[in-house]
């Protein structure tokens, strides 16, 4: 047994005493349950898992860290009712949100980050990682840390887009139907349902091969598949808001329908929509990536992640993992975004009771 | 302890903490309650006085997010805020039961009435299973329910709502416990229902000597059932005494100022000279919803400045009528008549100054206000919808009208309905329907959502601003208290059909229509002996049968 | 029971209707294209006459509706054309691939639908405990994760550095029933992480939701020991929350098969359908959509058809 395993066991079986002793049921646990763990890991794989394990645990200890002292700083930062609010907010949320502020970052100061152009031939394909190139090169021998930094723009940009477009034509629809009722409701209602029997992918895989693929298409038709999905969100919290007392009222005032969507119903769908944008983006985001990385994507030379993934795929095999850094940063991204729904998700019922 | 063995139920400085925005406060402040056995105590509050929290407590229960904060809960010698959970499992249901507000929500949909009822006793021991549901048609049949033999083999939704209180009562009653909570249960029913449910609650509490905690908001209610009277305040106890001294003699404001609510009544004004044109007649109008018919033939006039009460129990059409007058709902027959002159079915075939001359206030002041819009917006739109009021003129109306209803204009202008008081939301609603300029106004039951104090400030402003611009209100209730209290004249509505109708001081005077007659004396009075008056007068066997035939 | 045979009929008339609905959407998607499917094959530089000869072949010069109820027609009785790639039979090449996704799918279920449950419910239980939240957080990051993420993962540790199983999945239909099931591991595995992370989710917030129902405080007030508040009072009404999940992650199963098919290169519809999607093969785009789009709808079927015959309210009509 060397050292680091001794230590390792060490550390878990003192942290576990330590908590026992100050009669902290959670953390006892947590050791208590990371000590099997390992120790089966251990026995099974050799005692290299526990350098993985202990790596592991101590991003997820820095990343809890950092997210600590964002929060205790931005609490002394911002106004009073701000502060209180991010008081509340769970460490995965302000993880969260750090997260998506780098990528905006990023998105926005790609040219400037990148060492290399985007479709810039640097070097000989699959060139290992060096110091011109931070992680190597990909299949044409472009530098991959600055396809990915590009990747930014390109792939988050047009998702959001995407979801953006699909919100306007579901929310706005949702509305009419949820405030106008009758024939107008039901006709809508039923070419939602229609829609929604095909799953999504497999419809997109549908209408791309008629379309082809390029970005306009990729983004209409992926907005005109989800949009169906907000429809059906707008016209049930719109249905909640329609059948309010002040929404009679105001058309028994004589207010015509216009007035009613946009200055009634409107304002009050508006904050449980914005929850869902951030969860729909999600959706519409690992969409997009899946179709890149089925090559019916964003094109290349454009740098994209799903596509990213697709082109060096083959390096796996061999045992790199550089193929699964942009498959990992869609999914950080998705992770983050989830768990700041997540936390308002929980806010707004909490305010509801 | 030991001094007062018939002690049952003691509680000694009770506090409970509530958890809302990551912090616990305390929602009980300190109460003390005893309780001795075959005892009866009423516990009365406002919403929000800590009524439930303080009887779940009695069973040592706390709600999530609820928890004890101090103080002891002894029953029969056994503290429960220390008590181990089985000892407590072993208390509920067997020594200690509760009856919930809605029986509806309370038993389980997935299983029968009498294997809910027969569980407790066979869990805790006490019978078998075949004893227990002899016993439970046994006590079925005392309570006076329909087919006592055959109705606990039904799911609760086969059943309706005054027969599943009474099961409940039953069910409570199946291990013949020392005490009994119960939870507001005629809350939810209609007043001829509300009375078997009361009879038969109080009967068979006597029958078994079974001491309760009666908690309700209903005085003339717990004035019926307790022997003594406990009100609360916010967590607080106001104060306690035997029933019928508090009813006489109330020690504290508080108290006398609920009891003082109902005291509230204006002059009946005199009905105007035949041939008048009324101001809206609704001439034999019927309606459906879809192929339900919820409206028959109904026919009642409506004169400038009066105040036409139309009263009945849920589905008896009264709301389903004022759809139809403001035309969201256009009859099958009938017209609706406006000064003399037809106004056309649809709301939306009327022209503005049409739809200005009604205006509604509705029951509940939360959904009838825009949470996005301040108080300003709120009361200025109809001003400006209808007279294309801006800017300084706008606001200065504005101004005039929250003067009217008693709200300082500097203070609630740019405020959110979401931080007024439900009574000042009721103000803005009605600033809201003056804002139009109306000459009538539906009032659908505006004060039953409402505490008792806040309600009657409304009626007040509502009688005020009557004789002040010579509005005509047609106020839709259940409640016949408010009834008495405004009305000129009173239309009684059961099951779509207009029953009686008339000025108020005969429609309060016999002879009466069979329905009104029922519908007035069941509704309780502040006197402890109305119930047992009552009974006595109806026979004790057919209340249950009177009211069936006639509510059902 | 007559209360609730209606009520399923007519859910069944309605699956059925929007079957049709859908498969006249998959047929009138490929009618869009500008020009049609014979100028398509034969390329912009083909003469007037080829591309009328190929459409004569096609069937293309008779009027869309009549070739749809061919189409339809034929599909019913499994024919659905030949491949436009290999002019070999969409049905051949569809019929064996088609087991072999359902039987992918499957050994998802398998695992994850118990899994789930199981999860799912314990985490409602111990709501807001340590185990509670690690699974919140855990079953987040699965379901946000690409399947294709989780797929090379499980592939970079289970097949390269350990080699443990397969990287590539490929079955036939004359190997044994183990071998099988091992080539399929991975595959299933990585389907399984995404749906029974959702399932798990869906059946906590059921329970969440049915424990704080009036009745189960009222049989807590009764004295009833917790583990029969849970077993007799919110387990029979559970049941109908927990089909209606499992059904609709069953139906999101099979059809989020396509990409993990393609990471694991594994023979199955997803695969199939890629692959003609890239070559614009319609025959074999519109048949595998058809297949696809009739196992989600049935699943959702059962998802309402087990809602209702699960309601006590629909099986005891007053």
């Amino acid at each position: 047994m060397s050292w680091f395993t001794l230590a390792f066991f060490a550390v878990l079986i003192l942290g576990g005493v330590i908590a026992g002793m100050l009669q902290r049921r959670g953390p006892l646990l947590l050791m208590f349950v990371l000590l099997c763990v390992s120790g089966l890991a251990a026995m099974m794989m050799g005692p290299g898992v526990l350098k993985s394990i202990s790596i592991g645990a101590g991003i997820l200890a820095a990343a809890a860290g950092i997210s600590y002292m964002v929060r205790e700083s931005l609490a002394l930062l911002l106004p009073e009712g701000g502060a209180r609010l991010i008081k509340t907010a769970p460490l995965t949320a302000v993880f969260g949100m750090l997260v998506i502020a780098v990528y905006i970052l990023t998105a926005v100061f790609a040219p400037a980050i990148a060492p290399y152009g985007e479709a810039e031939v640097v070097g000989a394909s699959f060139q290992p990682a060096d110091e011109t190139m931070l992680l190597g090169g990909d299949q044409l021998g472009r530098d991959l840390f600055s396809r990915l930094i590009f990747g930014a723009r390109n792939t988050v940009g047009i998702a959001l887009v995407t979801t953006a477009i699909a919100f306007v034509i579901g929310t706005l629809t949702g509305l009419i139907a949820a405030s106008m009722g009758g024939w107008v409701d039901q006709i809508l209602g039923r070419i939602v349902d229609t829609l929604l029997a095909i799953p999504q992918l497999i419809f997109a895989l549908l209408l791309l091969t008629i379309t082809g693929p390029s970005v306009r298409n990729l983004t209409l038709v992926i907005a005109l598949l989800y949009a169906p999905l907000i429809f059906r969100l707008a016209r049930a919290v719109a249905g909640g808001i329609v059948v309010m007392d002040y929404i009679e009222a105001a058309r028994l005032r004589g207010e015509r329908t216009w007035y009613v969507i946009m200055k009634e119903v409107l304002p009050n769908v508006t904050a449980p929509l914005a929850a869902e944008f951030g969860l729909r983006f999600c959706f519409v985001f690992l969409a997009i990536s899946a179709l890149s990385f089925l090559g019916l994507g964003i094109q290349p030379p454009t740098a994209d992640w799903g596509s990213m993934v697709r082109e060096n795929a083959t390096l796996i095999s061999f045992g790199a993992i550089t193929p699964l850094i942009p498959a990992a940063a869609i999914a950080l991204l998705t992770v983050a975004v989830n768990f700041v729904v997540d936390w308002m998700l929980h806010i707004s019922s909490g305010l509801k009771e | 302890m030991a001094k007062d063995k018939d002690l049952l139920l003691d509680i000694r400085d009770l506090r409970i903490e509530g958890f809302a925005d990551d912090r616990w406060f305390e929602i009980v402040h300190g109460i003390d309650l005893q309780l001795h056995r075959g005892e009866v105590m009423g516990l009365i509050g406002e919403s929000g006085a800590g009524k439930s929290t303080i009887g779940l407590a009695a069973m040592g229960f706390t709600r999530d997010g609820c928890r004890f904060a101090g103080g002891e809960v002894e029953f029969d010698g056994m503290d429960l805020t220390s008590a181990s959970e089985a000892e407590k499992r072993a208390l509920r249901g067997s020594r200690i039961a509760y009856v919930a507000q809605s029986a509806a929500a309370s038993f389980n949909p997935a299983h029968k009435l009498i294997d809910q009822h027969a569980e407790a006793p066979v869990l805790h021991g006490l019978m078998s299973r075949r004893e227990s549901e002899a016993d439970a048609i046994e006590l079925y049949r005392r309570l006076r329910l329909p087919n006592p033999d055959e109705i606990g083999f039904r799911y609760p939704h086969q059943v309706s709502g005054g027969q599943l209180q009474r099961a409940m009562t039953a069910m409570a009653m199946s291990c013949r416990p020392d005490l009994i909570i119960f939870d507001e249960p005629t809350t939810a029913l209609d007043v001829t229902t509300q009375i078997e449910v009361l009879a038969a609650i109080r009967d068979i509490v006597d029958q078994f000597n079974t001491a309760a905690l009666y908690i309700t908001h209903d005085l003339a209610v717990v004035a019926q059932m307790a022997d003594r009277i406990k009100v609360l305040l916010r967590g607080d106890e106001v104060e306690e005494a035997p029933t019928r001294e508090m009813l006489s003699d109330p020690k504290q404001d508080y108290t006398k100022s609920l009891w003082a609510v109902r005291s509230f009544k204006r002059e009946q004004k005199p009905r105007p000279p035949e041939g008048t044109t009324p101001l809206l007649s609704v001439r034999n109008v019927s309606a459906a919803y879809g192929d339900t018919r919820v409206l028959d033939g109904v026919s009642f006039d409506i004169h400038r400045g009066r105040t036409v009460a139309v009263v009945g129990e849920s589905g008896s059409g009264k709301s389903t009528t004022a759809r139809c007058i403001t035309g969201l709902l256009p009859p099958l027959e009938g017209e609706i008549l406006w000064d003399g002159t037809p106004l056309p079915p649809r709301y939306q075939d009327r022209s503005k100054e049409q739809l200005r001359q009604v205006q509604m206030i509705y029951q509940m002041a939360d959904t009838a206000l825009n949470p996005k819009k301040t108080i300003g917006q709120i009361i200025g739109r109809p001003l400006r919808f209808y007279q294309g009021l801006r800017g300084a003129a706008l606001k200065k109306q504005v101004d005039g009208l929250l003067d009217q209803i008693e709200m300082s204009p500097s203070k609630f202008y740019h405020r959110l309905p979401s931080e007024l008081s439900g009574g000042q939301k009721q103000r803005v609603g009605i600033a809201r329907a003056l804002a139009a300029g109306p000459e009538l106004i539906i009032c659908d039951e505006v004060t039953s959502a409402l505490d008792q104090l806040v309600a009657e400030g409304i009626l007040r402003l509502l009688d005020t601003l009557q004789k002040e611009l010579d509005l005509a209100f047609m106020f839709i209730t259940h409640d016949l208290a408010t009834v008495r209290a405004i009305a000129d004249e009173v239309v009684v509505m059961k099951e779509g059909e207009v029953v009686e109708s008339g000025p108020k001081d005969q429609m309060f005077r016999p002879p009466h229509h069979p329905y009104t007659d029922l519908l007035l004396s069941s509704v309780p009075e502040m006197d402890p002996d109305w119930l047992s008056n009552l009974l006595e007068e109806r026979g004790r066997d057919n209340i249950g049968e009177a009211a069936g035939s006639a509510g059902a | 029971m007559n209360g609730v045979l209606p009520l399923i009929g007519k859910r069944l008339l309605l699956g059925l209707g929007t079957l049709l609905v859908v498969s006249i959407i998959i047929f009138g998607a490929v009618e869009l294209l500008p020009g049609d499917v014979a100028q398509e094959i034969l390329g912009q530089s083909a003469t007037e006459e080829t591309v009328a000869e190929l459409r004569r072949q096609l069937g293309l010069d008779q009027p869309a509706y009549i070739r749809y109820f061919q189409w339809l027609g034929n599909a019913l009785q499994g024919d659905f054309g030949t491949s436009l790639a290999n002019k070999r039979s969409v049905a051949e090449q569809l019929g064996p691939r088609f087991l072999n996704t359902l039987f992918l799918a499957g050994m998802a279920a398998l695992i994850s639908v118990p899994l789930a449950i199981g999860l799912g419910v314990l985490a409602a239980l111990m709501r807001n405990s340590i185990y509670d939240r690690v699974a919140n957080a855990l079953s987040l990051v699965s379901i946000s994760s690409p399947e294709f993420f989780l797929g090379y993962i499980l592939i970079v540790f289970m097949a390269v550095q350990n080699p443990w199983f397969p990287a590539i999945a490929n079955v036939t239909p004359e190997m044994d029933l183990g071998t099988r099931i091992y080539r399929s591991t991975l595959p299933a595995l990585t389907m399984a992480l995404v749906v029974t992370a959702y399932m798990m989710r869906m059946t906590r917030a059921a329970i969440i939701n049915l424990l704080a129902s009036p009745y189960i405080e009222m049989a807590r007030l009764k004295g009833v020991p917790n583990r029969r508040v849970i077993l007799r009072h919110a387990l029979p009404n559970a049941l109908a929350p927990i089909i209606n999940v499992v059904a609709l992650n069953l139906a999101y199963l099979v059809t989020g098969v396509v990409l993990v098919e393609v990471v694991f290169v594994y023979q199955g519809v997803g695969q199939l359908l890629v692959d003609s999607v890239s070559k614009r093969d319609f025959p074999v785009v519109q048949a595998s959509c058809l297949v696809f789009a009739a196992t989600f709808i049935l699943f959702n079927l059962i998802a309402d058809v087990g809602a209702i015959l699960s309601n006590p309210r629909l099986r005891h009509p007053k």
